[in-house]
């Protein structure tokens, strides 16, 4: 064996020795250390509908995100907001329902999908999803191409068309501002989630408690039990993209 | 440089018109530092109709693009001699028509500094990402092969055996560019209007209608110029290939109609009610597309009839009208009437500002320049064989 042959064999050994070190080490503190987690999200659509004209979930996510305010329909920016019921279920609607629900405001967001169509499209991976099922956005990467806006069926994501910053109230310097050209929309408060707390629209919504947020791989979290006990749609359903914001209507 | 000295002398008319040329780029340029300044806003787009008339234009430029390969498919494929004097100007056509496909997509980012993150992160399971890669590649390859070929014929020489499978790929790979920029639209969950098998093949068959009549509207012009006649037989052959890649083309639009409106499942019937007849009292693009239908409809009619089409001025008339009919078809109505009604049902109708029609029209005019330039020197140097076999 020459020199050079040998220092090789050594070194290729030793970094396999420290690789099954390092995989035994994770090993031990891994799986069990942190159970699956998968965030969701359960609308008490009742419960919501009895304040009528509340829209306090959607100025909670709105002033802790930053979200401008902008007159102008086509460039306005919303992470949080309501559709009547034929929107936001599309062919789900009959005559009747339409009739008892008839403009009456459905709160709508990001589902956060467990098969996303707007993160497979991304020519940048600037839209992922995580672990956990957040889906997320990096807006340092986004080039603004708005291919993700096209795949998204449930118009959850919006644009920067215009300088956002000028139509800020006020700034809440916790949270990032964003520039113009990017697309952003809601993402279950990851920042919040982070530091243990609920996202902002739950917690704007407690007295109500229509909103419910929660871990749905954990049987026993209050979403599981909702989602287990009550009959509850989901958004275009059809569509193989898994929401994971479920609706109790009745 | 590139027998380049050839695109510095010319006519006061051709001077003229390059200035021409220049002076609407300029404008655009003007305009599109305004866009850069102030956002996307100053377009006509909207949160729900987020695509307008730069992807349109860019969808409806990737065809012309792919179209070069009739000309060099039966001149390569087939040896079809009577191609032999065009395809220089298809290969040209193609390199101005996929620079200006980039140029659209580039002015209809939001954040174009960053545009190469596409190359920094490439994202395989994106389509927009094998977009990049398919039209990148199709440049280069009609790049290499136009430079070639023409310096081959520059110097009175059979051009280097490598370049033929060259040639070759490039005739897949023209299929490739407009398959791939079918499946931009026909994969997403949510698009009814473009979730459907038929779409790239459409894109495809309108491609190579619309393609061609623009080689034979340029072919007729110069000659016009007395500039090059490619011969009546490869202009006749060309105008088959336009009528029966437009009878294509239709017959593939009338398949669409019937699914929709035979299953009369609303998400596939809305979108083509809001182009045909309008929803809710919003008709923005009716006019438009059925101003596409009859213009198509005169295309059959002077395309198949054959007394009709190898009337040269009536032909003309023909290519006319095909290349309207498409452009309003694909670079209008085909991308934004797939964006209304949107997901949730609204109806927002979209008008492009002037700004955005000034940068559109900058980026035809950097396309039709490419084109002059490439075709003076493609005709010069034929000219100057010409020349030196007669002395």
């Amino acid at each position: 064996m020459t020199r050079k042959g040998f220092l090789g064999v050594t070194g290729i050994s030793a970094a396999v020795l420290a690789a099954r070190k390092l995989r035994s080490v994770f090993a031990a503190s891994g799986p069990a250390a942190s159970p699956p987690v998968r965030w969701a999200m359960v609308i008490d659509t009742q419960k919501c509908l009895k304040k009528a004209g509340c829209i306090d979930c959607i100025a909670a996510c709105h002033k802790v995100h930053n979200v401008p305010e902008i007159k102008d329909r086509a460039h306005e920016i919303k992470w949080v907001w309501k559709e009547p019921f034929k929107q936001a279920f599309p062919a789900q609607e009959t005559a009747y329902t339409e009739e008892a629900y008839k403009g009456k405001p459905f709160p709508v967001l990001c589902n956060h999908c467990d098969n996303p169509p707007c993160v497979r499209v991304c020519p940048t991976k600037a839209t992922w999803k995580r672990e956990d099922g957040l889906v997320m956005m990096d807006w340092h990467r986004c080039i603004g191409c708005r291919y993700c806006m096209a795949a998204c069926p449930y118009g959850s994501r919006s644009f920067n068309w215009v300088d956002p910053r000028p139509h800020l109230r006020r700034i809440d310097i916790e949270f990032p501002t964003r520039t113009k050209g990017v697309v952003e929309k809601c993402t279950f408060c990851a920042e919040r989630l982070a530091r243990g707390q609920a996202p902002a629209c739950v917690q704007a919504c407690k007295e109500q408690k229509a909103l419910v947020f929660g871990n749905l791989a954990d049987p026993d979290s209050d979403v599981s039990r909702l989602v287990r006990s009550r009959f509850t749609l989901r958004r275009k359903p059809g569509l193989g993209t898994n929401p994971e914001v479920y609706y109790i209507i009745g | 440089m590139f027998m380049f000295e050839q695109a510095v002398v010319g006519s006061r008319r051709y001077w003229a018109w390059v200035l021409c040329l220049l002076a609407v780029i300029g404008l655009g340029f003007l305009l599109y530092l305004q866009q850069l300044s102030y956002g996307l806003g100053i377009t006509g787009m909207s949160r729900d109709v987020t695509w307008g008339l730069y992807i349109a234009q860019f969808t409806f430029l990737v065809g012309v693009a792919a179209s070069a390969v009739m000309v060099v498919l039966p001149y390569y494929l087939h040896d079809y001699k009577a191609f032999g004097r065009i395809t220089i100007l298809g290969e040209f056509l193609a390199i101005s028509a996929v620079t200006m496909c980039m140029l659209f997509v580039f002015v209809d980012m939001g954040q174009p500094a960053r545009a190469l993150n596409i190359m920094l992160y490439p994202t395989p399971n994106s389509i927009m990402f094998w977009d990049f890669v398919s039209l990148g590649g199709y440049l280069l390859l009609n790049a290499v092969i136009a430079l070639v070929t023409l310096s081959a014929e520059h110097k009175s020489v059979p051009p280097p055996a490598w370049i033929k499978p060259v040639i070759l790929l490039s005739i897949p790979w023209a299929i490739s560019i407009h398959t791939v920029t079918a499946f931009l639209y026909s994969g997403l969950p949510g698009r009814s209007f473009w979730l459907t098998a038929i779409l790239a093949p459409r894109f495809l068959a309108s491609a190579f209608a619309a393609g061609p009549a623009l080689l034979i509207l340029l072919c007729m012009i110069m000659r016009r110029m007395k500039a090059f006649d490619p011969g009546p037989e490869a202009v006749r052959k060309l105008a088959v290939i336009v009528t029966y890649a437009m009878i294509l083309n239709v017959f593939f639009l009338l398949m669409e109609l019937f699914t929709a409106f035979y299953s009369q499942i609303p998400e596939h019937t809305e979108h083509f009610r809001y182009m045909f007849v309008g929803l809710e009292g919003h008709r923005a693009l009716v006019g438009w597309e059925w101003a596409s239908v009859l213009l198509a409809a005169a295309s059959l009619l002077l395309l198949i009839v054959p007394r009709l089409r190898r009337n040269e001025k009536v032909l003309a008339a023909a290519c006319v009208v095909t290349f309207l009919s498409l452009w309003i078809d694909k670079g209008v109505c085909l991308v934004v009437c797939g964006f209304i009604p949107s997901p949730v049902g609204a109806v927002t109708e979209y008008a492009p500002t002037l700004p955005e029609l000034g940068i559109t029209l900058a980026i035809w005019a950097i396309g039709c320049l490419m084109v002059t330039v490439f075709y003076k020197i493609a005709l010069s140097v034929r000219e100057g064989l010409a020349a030196s076999a007669v002395h």
